[in-house]
């Protein structure tokens, strides 16, 4: 059993470089360190390899996988952690990512006593509960230095699955809340989960005729909230480096349209390129080191590669018509993007290097705002006819399903995993964040503290 | 934070009020009576006198005759009043996405410009920019809504009817 550190980034309250809006944010964190250490499970449970084989078949154990856990809610247990915090309720954090994920149900632990004396789960009476995990934990302040330890149990057979201590700096407490609840999705389902992530978004207030927009970013869950810009510009279309603490997004800056880098870790702004005509849909490379995105030229958009200052570009298409949101497959090999050069807008995949474009969009409407799932077996987009859906298709445009649909539906973006999407409802000062299971359930509404649009979810922090 | 956001909407709406007035003032002198129209070459006289948008139809940027009519007038007028530049903006009805709709008012600014310049108006005083479906003039989404939407907006420039922010700093 090994020690593993993860590195935990500072969420807060550092040289502020807009006054009052923009905060020092790290993604891989200077400061604060996470230190988890394993822990062997307490003699007394029964045989208890800690390390149970993922989709372990033991008679009634809750580790099963994605596909039965839609059907079938994973009951899971987690009573309060023993100690506390002044920082925030951990447990709270965990439930709610675990059933706002629709793969978990929480179940009522109040009445159980955690742990029979001696330190053991007293697994009879957690089995009145319908639950088949359960989760135990206790917290200790020391001043700023929290040390969390928690340990995941598979009830009917009595294991221990997971039983891991994480010491950090307490403003950390959140991170280590969906730290432990990835564990969990991962130790009972097999993948890795995603609640230790961000959501980038452009917020939107002031009147429908002459909004302000802004760039924002918040946890997953809708904690942290924060404003990057402050709204002297319009702001649109932010994406996530896969790699560093960067976001590409467009910006009015000087009334030019143009795609720009926001760096979380310094707070400063970047120009892509200092191209003389609009740069927009922005995304970057699988590797982090280049930036793909449209040049309006000559009354078309093309699609260009280029560094992440703007140099080295590379002209991929070049039909005069609006080529646009180019995204690339996991693996770099190629690229999906939308296109006007039918007539309509459609969906075309090409090599990286532009070669062999085809279309890959056939159904009624026309079709926009591709994005390649991260696990590369989907394409999530936007379709427009009567009104707009959200939908996902195969990269060969086979299997085609509409998610949800209403006026307006746009701007998927994947969570880590390829699970969930989440996209934006409503028009102008009126949209919100929604997320929902790529099979079309669970859809959930996600908080902002404003009108919210073009959502963009980043890798997992740790 | 609400009071950061307050004070910004503050700033805001003082510069829209320092605006009208300087236009106004640009506008008296010269020894001219003063007449109770607006002045001659500022935005309020392209305005009322001459006509400060095109429209398009449904995904399309190609200009109709009344368009066309409309530009003439533009362009004529900018040749009267030479010192004036203009900021000619493409808009969008919402039944688009959001980034395609920037390109395609893009093309709409572009097209407008584009006859303004073969009507003889030198290049260098029209700047264009493309605020996709994010500046509505009309807010419905209904067709009629959606008609006023899909435009190009010609404004002198700093006089912007759809630019309330992004003229502070």
């Amino acid at each position: 059993m090994t020690s593993s550190t993860h590195l935990l980034g500072e969420t807060d309250d550092t040289a502020p470089t807009v006054p009052g809006l923009i905060r020092r944010i790290t993604r891989r964190g200077m400061i604060g360190t996470t230190l988890a250490t394993a822990l062997a499970a307490p003699a007394f449970a029964q045989s208890a390899p800690a390390a149970a084989p993922a989709g372990g078949d033991a008679a009634g154990s809750a580790v099963i996988d994605v596909n039965r856990a839609r059907t079938a809610p994973i009951p899971i247990a987690i009573p309060p952690f023993a100690g506390g915090t002044s920082q925030g309720d951990l447990v709270s954090v965990i439930s709610a990512d675990l059933n706002n994920c629709g793969l978990f149900h929480v179940v009522d632990a109040s009445g159980v006593a955690a742990t029979a004396p001696g330190g053991a789960p007293d697994f009879g009476a957690w089995k009145g509960t319908g639950a088949q995990a359960l989760v135990t934990g206790s917290v200790t302040q020391s001043g700023d230095q929290l040390r969390v330890e928690f340990r995941l149990w598979d009830i009917l057979p009595g294991t221990q699955l997971q039983g891991t201590a994480y010491t950090t700096s307490a403003s950390n407490w959140r991170r280590i809340a969906h730290i432990i609840a990835d564990v969990i999705y991962q130790r009972l389902l097999g993948e890795k989960g995603y609640f230790d992530t961000r959501i980038a978004y452009i917020s939107t207030i002031g009147p429908r005729s002459n909004p302000t927009k802004r760039l924002a970013i918040m946890d997953q869950d809708g904690a942290n909230n924060r404003f990057l810009t402050d709204g002297s510009w319009t702001a649109l279309g932010p994406r996530f480096s896969p790699t560093r603490d960067q976001i590409a997004f467009i910006s009015y800056v000087n009334k030019i349209v143009r795609v720009y880098l926001f760096d979380l870790s310094s707070g400063t702004r970047s120009l892509v390129g200092n191209f003389r005509t609009m740069t927009f849909s922005p995304r970057f490379a699988p590797d982090g080191n280049s930036i793909i995105m449209s040049l309006y030229q000559n009354g078309g958009s093309n699609i260009i590669t280029c560094s992440l200052s703007g140099g080295n570009v590379r002209t991929l298409t070049s039909s005069g018509a609006i080529d646009a949101n180019p995204c690339y497959s996991p693996d770099g090999s190629q690229i999906v993007f939308e296109s006007d050069r039918g007539g309509d807008q459609q969906l075309y995949v090409m090599g990286a290097d532009g070669s062999n474009v085809r279309r890959i969009s056939f159904g009624a409407g026309r079709y926009a705002d591709p994005v390649w799932s991260p696990r590369g077996d989907q394409i999530a987009f936007t379709r427009l006819g009567g009104s707009f859906a959200v939908g996902i298709m195969a990269p060969d445009g086979s299997g085609e399903r509409i998610l949800s649909e209403s006026f307006d539906v746009e701007s998927p973006t994947f969570c880590p995993n390829g699970r969930v999407i989440m996209f934006q409802r409503g028009a102008g000062t009126a949209s919100r964040l929604v997320s929902i299971d790529i099979t079309g359930f669970n859809e959930q509404a996600v908080q902002t503290p404003t009108s919210a649009s073009d959502p963009a979810w980043s890798p997992l922090l740790s | 934070m609400n009071i950061k956001m307050l004070g910004a909407f503050a700033a805001v709406a003082l510069l829209a009020a320092c605006a009208k007035p300087a236009a106004t003032a640009m506008s008296t002198g010269a020894g001219q009576t003063v007449t109770s129209g607006p002045a001659p070459g500022s935005e309020e006289d392209l305005v009322a006198n001459v006509g400060d948008r095109v429209f398009y139809g449904f995904n399309k940027t190609s200009l109709s005759s009344d368009a066309t009519g409309t530009l003439s007038h533009q362009a004529g007028w900018l040749q009267k009043f030479p010192q004036v530049a203009v900021l000619v903006a493409g808009n969008c009805d919402s039944r688009g996405t959001e980034e395609y709709n920037l390109a395609l008012g893009q093309r709409r600014a572009d097209a407008a410009r584009d006859y303004l310049v073969a009507q003889g108006v030198d290049g260098s005083r029209i700047q264009t920019i493309s605020y996709g479906k994010d500046r509505p003039v009309a807010q419905g989404d209904d067709e009629a809504s959606a008609q006023q939407n899909r435009n190009a907006i010609t404004s002198v420039q700093g006089h912007n009817p759809q630019e309330g922010t992004g003229t502070s700093s």
